[in-house]
């Protein structure tokens, strides 16, 4: 495949079958790839339109910073996207991030302030709120708010699934800004009403849910609730189980929210006579590998994820 | 029939800050009114003023969000684990 461009090369990824996954000869579960996109995450499709769209609508300029609370995805892939275009970049991340995200948003350039770590992402969306509002150099393509982001996926990866796999019957994707879940689920539900949409939700460590009050509660503004069809809440120890079986059982070296998506879409499978399961595997496994997920001890591995963000 | 409920940090002054506490109850509507009699205040802000579930709540019944197993009419069944948990932003 010949590109002009490396963010002509974001999208088309593969959608390969899990043949070891499920117990039962009619229901076939089916993970696509976005570990292949050019930073290695779904996010490359979110940042390139996010980007694009505020240069057409002139509210990015190269005058401008760009600014954005990440745990570590959407900020890698702006940065790329920041590289080739020539913007400058500050993201905001919580502390516990692995190393390995440090590592990609320096080399790529982008500038990185820390929010505290057990305030996770609600944390790094409040530090960078203060920064965005004290200061108009920055523009803040902000995930959570951006129809941009729905709207990356439901062009590129819905439309991918739609046209490799027709006849899927159920779609299960991590919740985090819900993007891809509204996106996709718009349109494969446009291609066939009746697939069903699951979520695969991460049950954070506990401070993550010390809130003050209620009110600093948050749901993505781009999200709404009732697209869904079920939701599961998946734990670091059974998200990291299942993403060390993915490679040990399929080959599939992938991030631990892919796990997470995958214990979920057991469980549905498990209910199923028959049917055709897309998982949305978000990255590979690359930037977790300081986690120690993969050692030989699971023990070693369960204590080196629940330490750190592993959505 | 008793189930245990993991109780959110936020929560935790009305049960004697304990993380969980058991209830009784055959629907969820059930085993709130059953919690909120053995520990007063601590369904307050689970509930909203429509008698819906409060947007910022999440509670899951063996990890699977209730407001898909009919909300309020969830079915509990002996041996479950009620998990309520608040809104927070997932990383991305």
């Amino acid at each position: 495949m010949r590109y002009d461009s490396l963010l002509d090369a974001i999208g088309d990824t593969p959608l390969v079958g899990l043949p070891r996954s499920s117990s039962k000869p009619d229901v076939r579960i089916w993970a696509k790839l976005e570990g292949s996109n050019p930073t290695g995450s779904t996010k490359d499709r979110i940042a390139k339109r996010m980007v694009e769209a505020a240069e057409a609508d002139g509210s990015l300029t190269h005058d401008k910073i760009i600014l954005e609370p990440t745990s570590g995805n959407t900020g890698i892939s702006l940065a790329m996207v920041s590289k080739i275009k020539g913007y400058r970049l500050t993201v905001v991340l919580p502390e516990n991030a692995s190393e390995e995200r440090t590592q990609l948003l320096e080399l790529f350039g982008a500038e990185i302030i820390y929010s505290p770590a057990e305030k996770g992402t609600n944390g790094s969306i409040e530090v960078a709120n203060n920064m965005a509002v004290a200061e108009d150099t920055y523009f803040m393509p902000f995930q959570y708010g951006n129809q941009n982001n729905p709207l990356a996926h439901y062009e590129g990866t819905g439309a991918e699934i739609v046209k490799d796999l027709p006849e899927l019957t159920h779609f299960v994707a991590g919740l985090g800004t819900g993007g891809t879940l509204m996106g996709c689920s718009q349109r494969l539900r446009e291609h066939n009403a009746d697939v069903k949409i699951i979520a695969a939700e991460p049950e954070l460590g506990e401070l993550v849910y010390g809130l003050r009050s209620l009110e600093e509660g948050f749901i993505p503004p781009i999200f709404d609730p009732e697209i869904l069809d079920r939701k599961f809440l998946v734990g670091s120890s059974d998200a990291l189980r299942a993403t060390r079986e993915l490679t040990e059982m399929e080959g599939i070296f992938a991030g631990i929210s892919s796990g997470a998506v995958v214990h979920a879409a057991r469980r549905i499978a498990a209910d199923l006579d028959s049917g055709d399961v897309v998982c949305l595997l978000a990255d590979g496994g690359w930037k977790y590998l300081s986690t120690r997920a993969w050692a030989r001890e699971i023990s070693e591995a369960e204590k080196g994820v629940s330490e750190s963000l592993w959505w | 029939m008793s189930v245990k409920v993991k109780v959110p940090t936020i929560m935790r002054k009305h049960a004697d800050g304990n993380a969980s506490v058991d209830a009784d109850g055959a629907t969820l509507s059930a085993l709130l009114d059953d919690l909120e009699a053995k520990h007063p205040g601590i369904t307050k802000n689970i509930r909203s003023e429509d008698g819906g579930l409060h947007r910022f709540i999440n509670i899951y019944v063996n990890d699977e969000d209730v407001r898909y197993l009919g909300s309020l009419d969830a079915e509990i069944k002996e041996g479950d684990v009620i998990s309520i948990l608040p809104a927070v932003a997932g990383g991305c």
